[in-house]
Protein backbone atom coordinates (compact mmCIF):
# COMPACT_ATOMS: atom_id res chain seq x y z
CA UNK A 1 0.00 0.00 0.00
CA UNK A 2 2.94 2.66 1.01
CA UNK A 3 4.00 4.86 0.13
CA UNK A 4 0.61 6.53 1.42
CA UNK A 5 0.87 9.74 -0.45
CA UNK A 6 -0.17 7.64 -3.75
CA UNK A 7 -2.00 4.84 -1.93
CA UNK A 8 -4.43 7.59 -0.41
CA UNK A 9 -3.60 10.41 -3.42
CA UNK A 10 -2.46 13.01 -0.69
CA UNK A 11 -3.93 16.82 -1.47
CA UNK A 12 -1.45 19.43 -1.77
CA UNK A 13 -1.72 21.07 1.82
CA UNK A 14 -1.72 16.87 3.11
CA UNK A 15 1.58 16.54 1.38
CA UNK A 16 3.20 20.12 2.60
CA UNK A 17 1.93 19.13 6.20
CA UNK A 18 4.05 16.03 5.70
CA UNK A 19 7.35 17.72 4.59
CA UNK A 20 7.20 19.99 7.24
CA UNK A 21 6.28 17.05 9.92
CA UNK A 22 9.26 15.25 8.68
CA UNK A 23 11.45 17.58 8.67
CA UNK A 24 11.11 18.56 11.52
CA UNK A 25 11.91 15.01 13.19
CA UNK A 26 14.80 15.07 10.61
CA UNK A 27 16.13 18.51 12.59
CA UNK A 28 15.10 16.77 15.66
CA UNK A 29 17.28 14.01 15.18
CA UNK A 30 20.20 15.90 13.97
CA UNK A 31 19.96 18.31 16.79
CA UNK A 32 19.69 15.34 19.52
CA UNK A 33 22.72 13.47 17.92
CA UNK A 34 25.18 16.73 18.89
CA UNK A 35 25.50 17.91 14.96
CA UNK A 36 24.22 21.56 15.96
CA UNK A 37 28.15 21.61 16.49
CA UNK A 38 30.70 21.71 13.93
CA UNK A 39 33.57 20.95 16.08
CA UNK A 40 31.90 18.03 16.75
CA UNK A 41 31.32 17.02 13.00
CA UNK A 42 35.28 18.29 12.03
CA UNK A 43 36.08 15.57 14.60
CA UNK A 44 34.97 13.22 12.31
CA UNK A 45 37.96 13.92 10.36
CA UNK A 46 40.86 14.16 12.78
CA UNK A 47 39.33 11.04 14.41
CA UNK A 48 38.54 12.68 18.13
CA UNK A 49 35.03 12.20 17.48
CA UNK A 50 33.50 9.94 15.21
CA UNK A 51 29.45 10.20 15.80
CA UNK A 52 29.32 11.43 12.32
CA UNK A 53 30.62 7.90 11.08
CA UNK A 54 27.64 6.25 14.09
CA UNK A 55 24.72 8.41 13.19
CA UNK A 56 25.22 8.05 9.44
CA UNK A 57 25.37 4.72 9.35
CA UNK A 58 23.21 3.64 11.99
CA UNK A 59 20.58 5.38 10.36
CA UNK A 60 20.94 4.27 6.41
CA UNK A 61 20.62 0.85 7.99
CA UNK A 62 17.52 1.25 9.92
CA UNK A 63 15.87 2.47 7.27
CA UNK A 64 17.79 0.08 4.81
CA UNK A 65 16.43 -3.12 6.93
CA UNK A 66 13.11 -1.50 7.54
CA UNK A 67 11.83 -0.59 4.29
CA UNK A 68 13.12 -4.10 3.31
CA UNK A 69 10.47 -5.61 5.54
CA UNK A 70 7.90 -3.27 4.43
CA UNK A 71 8.28 -4.62 1.10
CA UNK A 72 8.42 -8.04 2.01
CA UNK A 73 5.51 -7.59 3.83
CA UNK A 74 3.46 -6.09 1.23
CA UNK A 75 3.20 -2.57 2.89
CA UNK A 76 5.62 -0.77 0.69
CA UNK A 77 5.62 -0.95 -3.08
CA UNK A 78 9.96 -0.16 -3.16
CA UNK A 79 9.58 0.48 -7.31
CA UNK A 80 7.58 4.00 -5.92
CA UNK A 81 10.30 5.15 -3.92
CA UNK A 82 12.59 7.28 -5.41
CA UNK A 83 15.94 6.15 -6.52
CA UNK A 84 18.53 8.65 -7.12
CA UNK A 85 19.89 8.96 -10.64
CA UNK A 86 23.32 7.99 -11.47
CA UNK A 87 25.10 10.89 -13.15
CA UNK A 88 28.87 9.56 -13.29
CA UNK A 89 30.64 12.32 -13.24
CA UNK A 90 28.87 14.84 -11.21
CA UNK A 91 28.52 12.28 -8.61
CA UNK A 92 32.34 12.50 -8.05
CA UNK A 93 33.11 15.89 -8.90
CA UNK A 94 29.91 17.01 -6.86
CA UNK A 95 31.31 14.36 -4.26
CA UNK A 96 34.63 15.93 -3.92
CA UNK A 97 32.98 19.71 -3.71
CA UNK A 98 31.00 19.19 -1.10
CA UNK A 99 34.18 17.30 0.92
CA UNK A 100 36.26 20.77 0.45
CA UNK A 101 33.07 22.81 1.63
CA UNK A 102 32.52 19.93 4.72
CA UNK A 103 36.12 20.42 5.91
CA UNK A 104 35.93 24.39 5.95
CA UNK A 105 32.75 25.15 6.77
CA UNK A 106 32.07 22.25 9.18
CA UNK A 107 28.48 21.70 8.19
CA UNK A 108 26.61 19.84 5.76
CA UNK A 109 23.63 21.73 4.53
CA UNK A 110 20.95 19.89 6.69
CA UNK A 111 23.24 20.25 9.78
CA UNK A 112 24.01 23.46 9.23
CA UNK A 113 20.27 24.62 9.24
CA UNK A 114 19.68 22.19 12.35
CA UNK A 115 22.94 23.98 14.34
CA UNK A 116 21.18 27.65 13.12
CA UNK A 117 18.26 27.01 14.47
CA UNK A 118 19.87 26.88 17.87
CA UNK A 119 21.82 30.04 17.61
CA UNK A 120 24.96 29.15 15.83
CA UNK A 121 26.05 32.35 14.08
CA UNK A 122 28.89 30.20 12.11
CA UNK A 123 26.22 28.00 10.70
CA UNK A 124 24.08 31.39 9.47
CA UNK A 125 26.86 32.34 7.85
CA UNK A 126 27.47 28.75 6.20
CA UNK A 127 23.67 28.51 5.49
CA UNK A 128 23.98 32.02 3.58
CA UNK A 129 27.21 30.65 1.62
CA UNK A 130 24.51 27.69 0.68
CA UNK A 131 21.94 30.01 -0.60
CA UNK A 132 24.84 31.93 -2.59
CA UNK A 133 25.92 28.81 -3.87
CA UNK A 134 22.76 27.42 -4.97
CA UNK A 135 22.69 30.90 -7.40
CA UNK A 136 25.47 30.23 -8.57
CA UNK A 137 24.51 27.35 -9.68
CA UNK A 138 21.05 28.13 -11.03
CA UNK A 139 22.95 31.19 -12.82
CA UNK A 140 25.62 28.96 -14.06
CA UNK A 141 24.26 26.27 -15.07
CA UNK A 142 23.77 26.08 -18.55
CA UNK A 143 27.58 26.31 -18.76
CA UNK A 144 28.11 22.95 -17.10
CA UNK A 145 25.20 21.20 -17.99
CA UNK A 146 27.38 19.38 -20.36
CA UNK A 147 29.78 18.02 -17.42
CA UNK A 148 26.49 17.49 -15.08
CA UNK A 149 24.61 15.07 -17.45
CA UNK A 150 27.34 13.43 -18.76
CA UNK A 151 27.95 9.47 -17.78
CA UNK A 152 24.23 8.67 -17.23
CA UNK A 153 23.72 5.56 -16.09
CA UNK A 154 20.28 5.83 -15.04
CA UNK A 155 18.35 4.96 -11.35
CA UNK A 156 21.30 2.01 -11.01
CA UNK A 157 21.02 -0.55 -7.42
CA UNK A 158 24.45 -1.05 -6.09
CA UNK A 159 22.92 -4.83 -5.70
CA UNK A 160 22.00 -4.95 -9.16
CA UNK A 161 25.09 -3.54 -10.17
CA UNK A 162 27.06 -6.57 -7.66
CA UNK A 163 24.82 -9.29 -9.30
CA UNK A 164 23.58 -9.29 -5.56
CA UNK A 165 19.98 -9.84 -4.11
CA UNK A 166 18.89 -6.66 -1.73
CA UNK A 167 18.89 -8.91 1.21
CA UNK A 168 21.97 -10.43 0.85
CA UNK A 169 23.60 -6.69 -0.11
CA UNK A 170 21.79 -5.26 3.14
CA UNK A 171 23.58 -8.13 5.18
CA UNK A 172 26.75 -7.21 3.77
CA UNK A 173 26.51 -3.36 4.75
CA UNK A 174 25.53 -4.48 8.36
CA UNK A 175 28.58 -6.55 8.67
CA UNK A 176 30.45 -3.72 7.46
CA UNK A 177 28.89 -1.16 9.79
CA UNK A 178 30.03 -3.32 12.48
CA UNK A 179 33.29 -3.20 11.59
CA UNK A 180 33.47 0.68 10.82
CA UNK A 181 32.04 1.09 14.30
CA UNK A 182 34.72 -0.98 16.12
CA UNK A 183 37.17 1.04 14.04
CA UNK A 184 35.62 4.39 15.08
CA UNK A 185 35.57 3.38 18.64
CA UNK A 186 39.26 2.57 18.88
CA UNK A 187 40.15 5.85 16.54
CA UNK A 188 38.61 7.97 19.22
CA UNK A 189 40.87 6.46 21.94
CA UNK A 190 43.88 6.90 19.78
CA UNK A 191 43.29 10.16 18.44
CA UNK A 192 41.29 11.58 21.34
CA UNK A 193 41.78 15.40 21.77
CA UNK A 194 40.61 15.94 25.20
CA UNK A 195 40.73 19.78 25.39
CA UNK A 196 38.06 19.97 22.81
CA UNK A 197 35.79 16.94 23.42
CA UNK A 198 36.08 18.24 26.51
CA UNK A 199 34.75 21.82 25.55
CA UNK A 200 31.83 20.28 23.60
CA UNK A 201 30.08 18.43 26.20
CA UNK B 1 22.00 11.60 23.10
CA UNK B 2 23.87 8.26 21.88
CA UNK B 3 25.00 8.46 18.76
CA UNK B 4 23.47 4.57 17.99
CA UNK B 5 20.17 5.56 19.53
CA UNK B 6 20.04 9.55 17.60
CA UNK B 7 20.90 7.82 14.26
CA UNK B 8 17.89 4.96 14.79
CA UNK B 9 15.75 8.04 15.10
CA UNK B 10 17.16 9.10 12.18
CA UNK B 11 16.27 6.00 10.13
CA UNK B 12 13.06 6.13 11.40
CA UNK B 13 12.84 9.78 10.19
CA UNK B 14 14.09 8.52 6.85
CA UNK B 15 12.10 5.23 6.87
CA UNK B 16 8.93 7.66 7.23
CA UNK B 17 9.26 9.95 4.49
CA UNK B 18 10.16 6.75 2.12
CA UNK B 19 6.64 5.03 3.71
CA UNK B 20 4.55 8.07 3.49
CA UNK B 21 5.92 10.05 0.75
CA UNK B 22 8.29 7.67 -1.37
CA UNK B 23 10.95 9.89 -1.27
CA UNK B 24 14.16 10.22 1.04
CA UNK B 25 15.21 13.37 3.34
CA UNK B 26 17.08 16.30 1.72
CA UNK B 27 18.13 19.54 2.33
CA UNK B 28 20.64 21.24 -0.32
CA UNK B 29 17.68 21.04 -2.92
CA UNK B 30 15.38 22.74 -0.33
CA UNK B 31 17.96 25.57 -0.15
CA UNK B 32 18.11 25.90 -4.20
CA UNK B 33 14.30 25.63 -3.81
CA UNK B 34 13.99 28.86 -1.46
CA UNK B 35 16.94 30.72 -3.88
CA UNK B 36 14.85 30.23 -7.25
CA UNK B 37 11.76 31.63 -5.32
CA UNK B 38 13.69 34.30 -4.78
CA UNK B 39 15.01 35.04 -8.02
CA UNK B 40 11.77 34.69 -9.19
CA UNK B 41 10.54 36.95 -6.92
CA UNK B 42 13.06 39.65 -7.27
CA UNK B 43 13.09 39.64 -11.12
CA UNK B 44 10.32 37.80 -12.99
CA UNK B 45 11.35 38.18 -16.18
CA UNK B 46 15.13 36.50 -15.83
CA UNK B 47 13.44 33.41 -14.52
CA UNK B 48 11.36 33.05 -17.22
CA UNK B 49 14.10 33.66 -20.10
CA UNK B 50 15.52 31.19 -18.78
CA UNK B 51 14.98 27.47 -19.90
CA UNK B 52 16.31 26.14 -16.42
CA UNK B 53 14.70 28.55 -13.99
CA UNK B 54 11.37 28.24 -16.06
CA UNK B 55 11.04 24.43 -15.41
CA UNK B 56 10.40 24.95 -11.82
CA UNK B 57 7.17 27.37 -12.04
CA UNK B 58 5.93 25.24 -15.46
CA UNK B 59 2.00 24.86 -14.68
CA UNK B 60 1.80 27.24 -12.04
CA UNK B 61 4.39 25.73 -9.63
CA UNK B 62 5.58 27.69 -6.85
CA UNK B 63 9.28 26.46 -5.43
CA UNK B 64 8.71 28.04 -2.22
CA UNK B 65 5.29 24.61 -1.87
CA UNK B 66 7.94 22.06 -2.94
CA UNK B 67 8.22 18.93 -0.79
CA UNK B 68 11.69 20.12 0.35
CA UNK B 69 10.89 23.18 0.82
CA UNK B 70 8.91 22.62 3.41
CA UNK B 71 11.05 19.91 5.14
CA UNK B 72 13.91 22.50 5.52
CA UNK B 73 11.37 24.94 7.46
CA UNK B 74 10.90 21.48 9.21
CA UNK B 75 14.25 21.20 9.91
CA UNK B 76 14.73 24.73 11.18
CA UNK B 77 11.88 24.26 13.59
CA UNK B 78 12.47 20.69 14.95
CA UNK B 79 16.43 21.54 15.30
CA UNK B 80 15.01 24.30 17.76
CA UNK B 81 12.57 22.20 19.58
CA UNK B 82 15.84 19.81 19.99
CA UNK B 83 17.46 22.41 21.25
CA UNK B 84 14.90 24.43 23.63
CA UNK B 85 14.71 21.12 25.45
CA UNK B 86 18.10 20.18 25.61
CA UNK B 87 18.55 23.68 26.89
CA UNK B 88 21.10 24.58 23.63
CA UNK B 89 19.83 27.59 22.75
CA UNK B 90 22.76 30.32 22.40
CA UNK B 91 23.49 32.76 19.97
CA UNK B 92 27.30 32.33 19.33
CA UNK B 93 30.15 31.55 17.08
CA UNK B 94 31.81 27.61 17.71
CA UNK B 95 35.42 27.65 16.59
CA UNK B 96 39.04 26.71 17.81
CA UNK B 97 40.20 28.96 20.28
CA UNK B 98 43.33 29.29 17.90
CA UNK B 99 41.87 30.97 15.57
CA UNK B 100 39.68 34.02 15.54
CA UNK B 101 35.70 34.73 14.49
CA UNK B 102 37.00 36.30 11.25
CA UNK B 103 38.77 33.55 9.76
CA UNK B 104 35.95 31.07 11.08
CA UNK B 105 33.20 32.87 9.67
CA UNK B 106 34.81 33.39 6.25
CA UNK B 107 35.56 29.95 5.95
CA UNK B 108 31.91 28.70 7.21
CA UNK B 109 30.47 31.08 4.12
CA UNK B 110 32.98 29.70 1.54
CA UNK B 111 32.15 25.70 3.00
CA UNK B 112 28.30 26.57 2.52
CA UNK B 113 28.77 27.93 -1.26
CA UNK B 114 30.70 24.90 -2.02
CA UNK B 115 28.84 22.13 -0.07
CA UNK B 116 25.41 23.27 -1.71
CA UNK B 117 27.03 24.15 -5.07
CA UNK B 118 28.79 20.66 -5.23
CA UNK B 119 25.40 19.13 -3.63
CA UNK B 120 23.09 20.86 -6.77
CA UNK B 121 26.26 19.19 -9.14
CA UNK B 122 25.69 15.86 -7.87
CA UNK B 123 22.24 15.88 -7.59
CA UNK B 124 22.08 15.54 -3.72
CA UNK B 125 24.18 16.65 -0.43
CA UNK B 126 24.80 14.06 2.57
CA UNK B 127 21.01 13.71 3.28
CA UNK B 128 19.79 13.49 -0.31
CA UNK B 129 22.21 11.43 -1.92
CA UNK B 130 24.51 10.17 0.69
CA UNK B 131 22.20 9.02 3.20
CA UNK B 132 18.89 8.68 1.65
CA UNK B 133 20.75 7.75 -1.38
CA UNK B 134 22.38 4.10 0.49
CA UNK B 135 18.80 3.70 2.21
CA UNK B 136 17.59 2.63 -1.28
CA UNK B 137 20.85 1.00 -2.07
CA UNK B 138 21.45 3.43 -4.69
CA UNK B 139 24.39 3.42 -6.67
CA UNK B 140 24.85 7.05 -6.81
CA UNK B 141 24.52 7.62 -3.62
CA UNK B 142 27.61 4.78 -2.53
CA UNK B 143 29.61 7.14 -5.29
CA UNK B 144 28.35 10.41 -3.69
CA UNK B 145 28.86 9.03 -0.01
CA UNK B 146 32.44 7.91 -1.04
CA UNK B 147 33.44 10.99 -2.54
CA UNK B 148 32.34 13.23 0.18
CA UNK B 149 33.74 11.84 2.94
CA UNK B 150 37.28 10.11 1.17
CA UNK B 151 37.73 13.64 -0.36
CA UNK B 152 37.42 15.77 3.03
CA UNK B 153 39.88 13.58 4.66
CA UNK B 154 42.53 14.47 2.31
CA UNK B 155 41.43 18.20 2.29
CA UNK B 156 41.03 17.72 6.23
CA UNK B 157 45.34 17.77 6.61
CA UNK B 158 45.08 21.35 4.24
CA UNK B 159 42.63 22.68 6.91
CA UNK B 160 44.00 20.91 10.11
CA UNK B 161 45.01 24.72 12.12
CA UNK B 162 41.36 25.81 11.38
CA UNK B 163 39.92 22.74 13.95
CA UNK B 164 42.75 21.44 15.91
Amino acid sequence: MGPLSSYFAFPDWLNMLTAFLIGTGFGFALEQAGFSSSRKLAGMFYGYDTTVLKVFFTAAIVALIGSQFLSYLGLLNLNQVYVNEFYLTASITGGVIMGAGFIMGGFCPGTGLSALSIGKIDAMVFVAGGFTGAFIFTETYPLIEGMATAQYKGPVKINESLGLSPGLFTLIMVAAAAVMFRVAESAEKKFARPEITNELK
Amino acid sequence: MNPYLAGTLLGIVLLLAMFISGRGLGASGGIKYCVVSLVGAVNRPHVENSTYYSTYFEDGRKPLTNWLTLEIFGIVAGGFISGALSGRLKLKVEKSPKISVTRRLIFAFLGGVLFVYGGQLARGCTSGAALSGMAVLSLAGFVTMIAIFGSAFVFAWFFRKNWI
